[in-house]
């Protein structure tokens, strides 16, 4: 009891910290792009990722935080700035098509077993046998085996 | 077999995404080939945001004058080049019914100001944040330079910075003209 007291106490003070945590470059470039190349602007070198940098440093300056910074960036450069759009309006298509086609590919296979299941218990698989040999072919087979 | 047409929806839909993005990567050239074939098809028209003061404008604004509509950014070193080009253009044809319209793209709006100011430029500028606008011309890189005839429609162009040599090539022919 006494350990779940501390460790809610603990988690109190913890939870205003992080809050108020300072949005920093490095966090924020690996979810953005540069609009005009194409990469994450982590990676990119170009005139406008440098202006794009220049930004962030300035908002950081102003004391905004992460969110506050995407937004303005936003605003900026418009949305496709963001290297993880947000999932509202027709954007909302990037998250759920990728869904919707794992979990119909999955309901295929899992219907496919099913089937292929269900078909093999049901039926005994036996070889097939070949024609019965004639009188005259019997007699010969069996001098052979007699030989 | 029946029981696989999900999988067949699925695969469909994949391909279909797929081209769409390959037919969205490709670069328009339609506007390109109608000018070198002498057409003047209608210029886009969209309400945008002036750069420098409140409001919104667009093309259909400037009707009845011929445009010099030019993509820039700030931080393009070719738009550095060309911006004094264009601001002495703008300052011969204001007063034969033209105008230099700058489309800054892609670009952080104080920058944009700064850059105007520190070339004493003083023609107007939209604001193009995302390239939306810019795609109906097909731009794909900066500088790009569009002329506007009075009655709207795309004259010439050029995907790269302009010449003196370029604008007394079209000008004024197209100051010429009656709206």
């Amino acid at each position: 009891m006494r350990l779940l007291a501390a460790l809610a106490l603990a988690l109190a003070f913890a939870a205003p910290a992080v809050a108020a945590q300072r949005a920093s470059l490095p966090d924020i470039e690996d979810e953005v792009m540069c609009v005009e190349c194409g990469t994450v602007l982590s990676v990119s070198s170009s005139p406008v990722a440098q202006q794009e940098r220049a930004f962030i440093r300035e908002q950081i300056a102003a004391g905004k935080d992460k969110a506050q910074i995407k937004a303005a960036l936003v605003d900026e450069y418009g949305e496709e700035i963001l290297a993880k759009p947000e999932a509202d309006g027709f954007n909302a298509a990037l998250w759920v098509v990728p869904i919707v086609l794992v979990v119909l590919a999955a309901g295929a296979i899992l219907l496919a077993i099913r089937r292929w299941r269900a078909t093999a218990g049901g039926e005994t698989f036996e070889p097939e046998l070949p024609p019965e040999l004639s009188d005259e072919d019997a007699r010969r087979l069996d001098a052979e085996l007699q030989r | 077999m029946r029981i696989f047409w999900p999988v067949t929806i699925a695969a469909a839909a994949l391909v279909g995404l797929l081209a769409y993005g390959l037919v969205a990567k490709h670069s328009d050239t339609t506007l390109d080939d109608a000018v070198a074939k002498g057409k003047r098809p209608d210029a886009p028209v969209s309400a945008l945001p002036y750069l420098q003061k409140t409001g919104n404008g667009s093309l259909a604004d400037y009707k009845g004058k011929v445009v010099v509509l030019n993509v820039w950014a700030s931080w393009c070193d070719p738009c550095r080049e060309e911006v004094p080009l264009l601001q002495k253009t703008h300052d011969a044809i204001e007063a034969k019914g033209g105008v230099v319209l700058g489309l800054d793209t892609q670009d952080a709006s104080n920058n944009a100001i700064d850059f105007l100011a520190e070339h004493k430029a003083t023609f107007p500028s939209l604001r193009d944040r995302d390239r939306s606008y810019g795609r109906e011309f097909g731009v794909t890189g900066y500088p790009e330079t569009f002329l506007i005839d009075r009655k709207g429609r795309v004259a010439a162009l050029q995907r790269m910075p302009v010449t003196h040599r370029w604008l007394d090539q079209h000008l004024p022919k197209l100051l010429a003209e009656q709206a």
